[in-house]
């Protein structure tokens, strides 16, 4: 069993800034000796994923734009990482968006638009992007696709509203791009972490509430780490986890099978 | 007062890119100083982090200045 990632090259796509949970991803694939891609949203973060990417203990990484939500730029976007680097062995995607105004209140106030930006940002970019990987044949056999997920998506969380249930598509797209994928031998599987104070956590209403409460009720008691997802994208990218796809791991202290207390 | 607005003016120049010497007490985060809602965001971030505080989201769509920061700070403390 080879626990290293020498030799093997990540994508990884939704880097902000140095809390984004994307980041302590490439932070252990980086650890376990992986080269990295990584891709970015509009030019305001260009500088910032940058700056971190050469932070790592390595000079080949690469950074590019992708805009997830134009299929012709994926494409682009991954002809280009086919270019540079031939092959993948792993892409970790960790996007998603809506409207902060439809983060709070109830959830019957999603405006259609809202609606449709929030699933097509954060569930069918993950399908747009499994397919343009599959058409490029970019991926290795054994290859892995892991994407972030919340409870929210199987259970209603307060204010996570329209998320929520984009995640919960987002959900079922990992158990059928497990299905067609498998047959290439490439696993889907989602992590579903407790909440992390990034950028994009801080736009759900009362956002410091939900880290106390799960201080509180998880039975580690204790709030999520980045540095845990990250460990558990790295067993989810390595040949460890070969028996595994179309999958839900939570990495949350184990707040989510807590019922009433 | 002037330990919190050199701190301030440490991360709000770092955070946005900009010279301390613009981030005066009466400077906007965004007219002045250029800074979108997402730089905002990870504005209040950084100071929850450098001052050990909680900015609640109704406070932080309160601030406009440098100096509505470095009062808020200064009564929390």
């Amino acid at each position: 069993m080879n626990l290293s990632l020498e030799g093997r090259t990540y994508v990884v796509m939704g880097v902000a800034n140095k809390r984004s949970i994307a980041w302590g991803i490439a932070q252990s694939l980086a650890k376990a000796g992986a080269r990295l891609v990584f891709t970015y949203a509009g030019e305001r973060l260009e500088k910032n994923v940058r700056k971190l990417a050469d932070s790592l203990d390595r000079d080949d990484s690469i950074v590019l734009p992708c805009d997830i939500s134009d299929d012709e730029a994926i494409h682009t976007a991954f002809r280009q990482i086919k270019e540079e680097v031939g092959v993948i062995h792993g892409l970790a995607h960790c996007i998603a968006f809506a409207k902060t105004e439809e983060l709070d209140g109830d959830y019957m106030n999603a405006t259609r638009d809202g609606f449709l930006l929030a699933h097509n940002i954060s569930s069918y970019s993950l399908t747009g992007v499994a397919k343009a990987v599959h058409e490029l044949g970019l991926m290795a056999e054994g290859g892995s696709i892991v994407t972030m997920t919340y409870l929210g998506g199987e259970k209603v969380v307060k204010n996570y509203n329209v998320m929520g249930v984009a995640k919960a598509s987002l959900d079922a797209s990992v158990r059928y791009l497990a299905n067609d994928l498998g047959k290439e031998s490439i696993r889907v599987n989602a992590i579903s972490a407790g909440p992390i104070r990034t950028l994009a956590a801080k736009g759900i209403g009362g956002f410091n509430d939900v880290l106390k409460e799960i201080e509180e009720k998880a039975p580690l008691k204790k709030a999520t780490t980045q540095e845990e997802v990250g460990d558990t994208a790295l067993f989810l990218m390595s040949d460890l986890s070969r028996g595994i796809t179309g999958e839900i791991i939570h990495v949350d202290g184990g707040f989510n099978t807590i019922g009433m207390m | 007062m002037a330990d919190t607005l050199e701190r301030v003016k440490g991360i709000v120049a770092d955070r946005l890119g900009v010279e301390e010497s613009e981030v005066t007490k009466e400077a906007t985060f965004k007219d002045d100083l250029g800074a979108d809602s997402l730089d905002v965001v990870e504005l209040v971030m950084e100071l929850e982090d450098e001052f050990d505080l909680e900015i609640s989201d109704e406070e932080a769509e309160k601030i406009s200045t440098v100096a509505d920061v470095v009062n808020y700070i200064e009564a929390q403390q």
